[in-house]
């Protein structure tokens, strides 16, 4: 359903992304993983039209994303992005009401269904119990969650995240991942913890240098070779126990 | 916020808006009693056929006081809808509606009015047209200056903003210790402080159609300018068209802004401290901020009138000294008021 296609962009004097070209399939969980640097977010801000390509194309449905209108587009696409910088304050209901935005005109109010919409994604993720908590009052982890309801709250069919779990403690990072992965959408996460990427993604983009390195399943890409290459890691891939999934070790001669 | 405590709110703020209007007709040189004042206000609306008061009283009932007042409301609450409005534009909590050089670009149109003689042939009405012309002048440049590859950036126009302001308010000082005639240089001095003594009910007409167009393209738009608070790219990803946002916001704004300084001067604080003392009580969605922002700003600049006017009767006090003086220490009490976070987020 989403494509990119040879997509490049640069800024002056650099280049960030370099021909790219992959495409997500309808319901697929689609991890990107590359160290710091290898335009991870760069990408996934032109996927979701805040930056724009200097060439190549980014197609949903076959469809150009220039050449939907801004709020077509939000209907389809919601972004979870790294910034959270809520200035002043608003509760958590109406922060995710705010997710019912692209489907408002100029004197639309709130009906009944926009409250039955932004009640379940409250409870999707885990927020309802603090509907009319302010948003300056929560942690951090409740903040996450809470701008992922907002994200729900679109009703879109792409989910984009970037970077999720930062700042997450590990409870709150399982936690988050097992509420994304249960969504019936398709999701496209920047992740940096390649474990987590191995547990829960159907398919793994692996980025090195503005480029798409390599592209595959979690078993196809986590290999000893394409870490030590793309993240200039010795690992050990081995199997978590207890889920059966890939699971990596790493190790420095320390 | 429930929507009852939100209607009662708004219900309380028109009650004290009136009564606030009602006490200031009262008060001057001449006492009126609450009675005649509503009695002079539906005769002359031609639903009382007679009333007690007499001719002099209904001249300055009605003549005198009463476009004062109104005026004063229309430009306090225009001047705390674009406080608001423009604290979202920039995301930033020390925004006020002159950030974007409104008010240096009104004052070297009025001080050029009044020192130099500029536009006289427009007679009486001189001064404000130019301080608007010099206002949206003023905010043409910010815009351009702000503008880079078709994008507006926000630090861009905020810095833009200090630049041109300073640049303006060089020109107006200049204007200001090279002019010869004492009385010219009080002038522009009692202009830039703001002053609603030059209120008619022929001139109130422009400032409130401004003022009901723009408030409610911004109610409309409530929803774009909570987004906006989130930060630009969630903005974006919420369907918010931004860069056409920001300029309607801009052009709006300015204008409102533009009409209200040309007829009051330019009037400093309530732009500034009524959208944060909204905040604190109603929270910062913007369906409610926008309202409460009117009538609160309303309700703030009629007292502060009616106080610039008895202070020192029977001159009077520029109406900024009033708003700084009274408005400074709400916000620093605010300031020191732990839960009211002024959009710091942590």
């Amino acid at each position: 359903m989403l494509q990119v296609k040879n997509m490049s962009f640069s800024v002056p004097d650099k280049q960030i992304l370099n021909n790219i070209t992959f495409s997500v399939e309808q319901g697929k969980f689609v991890g990107i993983i590359g160290p710091n640097g290898s335009g991870k977010s760069t990408m996934l801000k032109i996927i979701y039209r805040y930056l724009k390509q200097t060439s190549g194309l980014v197609t949903l449905y076959e469809k150009d994303i220039g050449h939907f209108p801004q709020k077509k587009l939000a209907q389809e696409l919601a972004v979870v992005s790294q910034e959270t910088p809520v200035l002043f304050d608003f509760t958590v209901k109406d922060l995710v009401m705010m997710g019912r935005t692209p489907y408002k005109k100029w004197l639309a109010a709130d009906n009944p269904q926009d409250f039955a919409i932004v009640e379940e994604s409250m409870m999707l993720a885990n927020v309802l119990h603090l509907e009319s908590r302010t948003f300056s009052q929560l942690s951090g982890g409740e903040k996450k969650r809470v701008m992922l309801a907002r994200a729900l709250a679109q009703q879109a069919n792409i989910l984009i995240l970037d970077e999720p779990t930062n700042h997450l403690d590990i409870e709150h990072q399982y936690q988050l991942m097992d509420l994304v992965k249960d969504l019936p959408i398709t999701i496209v996460a920047a992740l940096h913890d390649l474990n987590l990427a191995a547990g829960y993604c159907d398919i793994l983009l692996v980025m090195k240098d503005g480029a798409l390195y390599m592209e595959g399943t979690p078993e196809q890409v986590l290999t000893e070779e394409t870490l030590k290459e793309v993240f200039h890691m010795q690992a050990g891939v081995s199997k978590n126990p207890f889920t059966k999934k890939l699971h990596l070790f790493f190790y420095t001669n320390y | 916020m429930t929507k009852t405590r939100f209607t009662l709110l708004i219900g309380a703020l028109v009650v004290g808006l009136l009564a606030s209007m009602t006490i200031a007709v009262m008060v001057g040189s001449v006492d009126i009693t609450p009675r005649f004042i509503w009695e002079v206000l539906f005769f002359k609306l031609g639903i009382l056929i007679e009333t007690d008061a007499s001719n002099a009283q209904a001249v300055i009932i009605w003549d005198i006081r009463f476009p004062r007042i109104v005026l004063a409301s229309i430009v306090g609450a225009a001047l705390a809808i674009c406080g608001a409005a423009i604290q979202a534009l920039v995301k930033n909590s020390i925004a006020d509606p002159y950030i974007l050089g409104v008010s240096s670009g009104a004052s070297v149109g009025a001080a050029s009015v009044i020192l130099l003689g500029a536009f006289s042939v427009l007679g009486v009405y001189a001064i404000s047209l130019a301080a608007f012309l010099g206002a949206i002048f003023a905010v043409v440049t910010v815009f351009f200056l702000a503008r880079v590859n078709g994008r507006i950036s926000v630090i861009r126009l905020l810095l833009a903003g200090i630049a041109v302001s300073m640049v303006l308010s060089a020109i107006t000082n200049f204007m200001l210790m090279m002019s010869k005639q004492q009385g010219g240089i009080q002038a522009v001095m009692h202009w830039m402080l703001g002053s609603l003594a030059g209120a008619k009910w022929s001139n109130l007409a422009i400032p409130f159609f401004s003022l009901l167009l723009v408030f409610i393209l911004l109610l409309m738009n409530y929803r774009q300018l909570n987004a906006l608070l989130l930060g630009e790219e969630t903005a974006a990803t919420l369907g918010v068209n931004l860069d056409r946002f920001r300029i309607f916001i801009i052009l709006f704004v300015s204008l409102l802004t533009g009409v209200v300084v040309a007829v009051s001067g330019s009037i400093g604080f309530v732009g500034l401290i009524i959208p944060h003392i909204v905040r604190m009580m109603v929270g910062s969605n913007y369906k409610m901020v926008l309202p409460i922002s009117s009538l609160s700003g309303a309700i703030f600049l009629v007292w502060a009138d009616m106080a610039a006017r008895i202070v020192l009767a029977p001159e009077e006090m520029p109406i900024g000294i009033i708003t700084a003086i009274c408005g400074s220490p709400i916000f620093i009490w605010m300031l020191r008021r732990k839960r009211y976070s002024f959009g710091d987020g942590e």
